[in-house]
């Protein structure tokens, strides 16, 4: 039935369409209770489930949360009780080598010490020797022997004279031994301050060591606490770490690139350059290997040197195992580099034939020409085929700061995600509710005089008012059920 | 879980030991002897030549002249699949180019043209040697003129293959009326598109770049 046929129900249209519009009101009218009722069921079920859903998602990333807390209170604790360690082996190789020197040290410095007391005594100044005459001669100046006396005194100023620079000569003598011997203690002074020295630049060493030792220890203690600010310090530094291991990550893969395509060429022909494996060269796939064979190695190496630890086992050898590990790795890479190197010279020489041939082909006798300079580039390339391999092995390190990184910054990013996706769902949840409110006000609007008829008529006994807004009235009723 | 994953490892097995899609090219290079068009066979080499430029390592080229009887395997000068290591490609390359010169210095003019045979003959080389991409290069005014008791009214399969007609020159007669060579053209087009090939024309010969 069309609108039309509708507006035919009487022979008028415009009455046909009046008496349809009061039909249409009054079966508005009398289903608001019900629709009301539909249209607030409805937007409470959405609502509800969309709060549901928003509380659960909040779960998830409480759960989320505390799981990154614990992980990256874990990569903490690990990071700092490697820091600890290594701060502890270094005290250690300190205090070993300076204890291992302590009996030497102590007996040069007891040896120093005794020939200083031994050259001090020896130095000691040898009292002059008392004059022996000045009694004599008084005795015999007060003699009575006419000029007797004269002469006895000529005699003992001679004799004086002469013993007096007899005794000059050995205080002088004397003086030079005692000057000798003090000179030859300062090498024994130098000695002993030398020692001193260096055991008090130990004794700084040790103490530096043990101040960081402290301060690791403390952040350590707030990480086991598990204190909001050592999380918050992890955390930023977590992302700190991430961004710029990546960024190296990027310069090892266009280190590769280059590798690659110093050796992609000249594999084409050790394996033919149209093998293919699914989509790609095989040239291309070998020389890929090739690369992440090196790559490899230089993660073992760098684990055996117990640089990295990625892989626990290699960490676990034992020492002597691990040596051997070291030297077979660091073989391989070497073996590796070569056969770069080689290949890096396979490349240019290749290039110079297809030049040569193409330029045949095109009968450009110029292009032919062999540039006089071109061992330059050969000589680099082979460099490069040759060093690349050795640099890609520290890909190692901040490869290892990528990974564990990126635990936390994955976390952190999904638990930000899920923090999002909770708000979006409350939004929607809320804007449901109203939406159902404003559909009920919507659905009033074309009633309004009926309502209206309704409120005069029913306004007195106050039911108008209380059946007006029985359907409102219900909407909290429904809300407090779909909060629950 | 573990079939699925199971059955993905099976299929990516299968996958990586089906053998490979061939993706390799074979070039059929037609030159005609024919007196009206001998005097162009040094252009020949010039497209000889910049073929093997674009040739890559496992394609096939082979040069063959278009004389009275085409279809046989003595009208064919040069043929080779360079191999797949680049350096034997090259020096396969240079010797190729060389067989060619040689061709060009000694090409005794043809009394008739039989271009038909020579496509017969080209469609057999190159289905032979399975290629992904088939290309005939014709260099030819395409005026075909047969001996006495060679029939040549035989359909010819050019599914999948690639007819370029190159340096097509204007006969004395096209100049009187030039509907002989465009009927001339379209008659091939016609031939060639019927038996499921694609028809090219090129008459610019500095301007190879999209011939291969």
């Amino acid at each position: 039935m069309t609108l039309s046929n509708l507006l035919t129900i009487t022979p008028w249209p415009a009455l046909s369409a009046a008496i349809l519009l009061l039909l249409l009101m009054a079966a508005l009218y009398f289903a608001r209770g019900t629709a009301h009722q539909l249209i607030l069921a409805a937007a409470g079920a959405l609502a509800r489930g969309l709060r549901v859903a928003a509380y659960s998602v909040i779960r998830a990333q409480e759960r989320l949360a505390a799981r990154n807390r614990v992980v990256l209170l874990a990569a903490g604790r690990e990071s700092k009780e490697r820091l600890v360690e290594r701060e502890f082996a270094r005290v250690a190789d300190t205090v070993r080598k300076d204890l291992a020197g302590y009996p030497d040290m102590h007996r040069r410095l007891s040896e120093s010490i005794q020939r200083i007391e031994e050259d001090q005594e020896n130095a000691a100044e040898v009292p002059p020797e008392a004059p022996g005459w000045a009694q004599a001669v008084k005795v015999v100046a007060n003699l009575d022997a006419r000029n007797a006396g004269a002469d006895i005194l000529s005699d003992i100023h001679k004799s004086m004279v002469k013993a007096h620079a007899e005794a000059m000569d050995d205080y002088r003598k004397a003086s030079s031994e005692r000057h000798a011997l003090l000179r030859r203690m300062m090498p024994d002074w130098r000695a002993i301050l030398e020692t001193l020295g260096h055991v008090n630049k130990s004794v700084e060493s040790v103490i530096g060591r043990s101040q960081a030792i402290d301060r690791h220890m403390e952040e350590y203690e707030a990480i086991v606490r598990g204190e909001d600010r050592a999380v918050s310090v992890l955390s930023s530094s977590s992302i700190v770490y991430f961004f710029v291991s990546a960024l190296v990550l990027a310069v090892a893969t266009a280190g590769t690139a280059v590798n690659f395509t110093l050796i992609a060429r000249p594999m084409a022909e050790m394996v033919g350059g149209t093998n293919f494996i699914g989509a790609y060269r095989t040239a291309d796939i070998a020389a890929l290997v090739i690369i992440m064979v090196e790559i490899s190695m230089g993660l073992f190496l760098m684990e055996s040197l117990r640089i990295t630890r990625l892989f626990p086992v290699i960490g676990a050898l034992s020492d002597k195992i691990r040596v051997r590990m070291v030297i077979i790795t660091f073989l391989i890479l070497l073996l590796m580099a070569s056969i770069e190197a080689g290949l890096a010279y396979m490349r240019e020489v290749l290039l110079l034939d297809e030049m040569a041939t193409n330029a045949l082909l095109r009968g450009d006798a110029s292009a032919s020409l062999v540039n006089s300079h071109l061992w330059i580039t050969t000589a680099a390339q082979m460099g490069m085929g040759f060093v690349l391999p050795f640099a890609l092995v520290f890909v190692a390190i901040p490869l290892e700061t990528f990974v564990h990184s990126l635990r936390t910054v994955v976390g952190l990013a999904s638990t930000a995600v899920l923090q999002a996706l909770a708000l979006i769902l409350r939004l929607l949840g809320n804007g449901f509710r109203h939406l159902g409110g404003l559909a009920c006000r919507v659905y009033d609007l074309p009633l309004f005089v009926p309502l209206w008829i309704e409120t005069r008529l029913l306004g007195g006994n106050g039911n108008g008012h209380a059946t007006a807004s029985a359907a409102v009235a219900a909407e909290p009723e429904a809300w407090k059920e779909a909060r629950s | 879980m573990k079939r699925l994953l199971l059955l993905l490892a099976s299929a990516l097995a299968l996958q990586s030991c089906a053998p490979p899609a061939a993706r390799n090219t074979g070039v059929y290079l037609l030159v005609d002897t024919s007196g009206s068009y001998n005097r162009n066979i040094g252009k020949a080499e010039q497209i000889a030549l910049y073929t093997l430029t674009r040739l890559q390592s496992s394609d096939s080229i082979a040069v063959a002249r278009i004389d009275t009887g085409s279809f046989t395997e003595k009208d064919i000068i040069a043929k080779a699949t360079f191999d797949d290591r680049p350096s034997t490609a090259n020096a396969q390359k240079r010797a190729f180019a060389s067989r060619v010169e040689k061709f060009i210095d000694q090409s005794p003019p043809a009394a008739y043209t039989d271009i038909t045979g020579g496509l017969l003959q080209a469609i057999e080389f190159l289905n032979e040697k399975h290629p992904a991409r088939k290309e005939i290069l014709i260099l030819s005014d395409m005026k075909e003129e047969l001996a006495k008791g060679y029939v040549r009214d035989v359909p010819l399969d050019f599914t999948g293959f690639d007819v370029v007609a190159l340096n097509v020159t204007k006969l004395r007669s096209d100049n009187f009326d030039p509907r002989l060579y465009l009927n001339r053209l379209d008659e091939w087009r016609a031939r060639v598109e019927k038996g499921g090939g694609h028809w090219r024309v090129i008459n610019d010969l500095d301007h190879l770049d999209g011939l291969l």
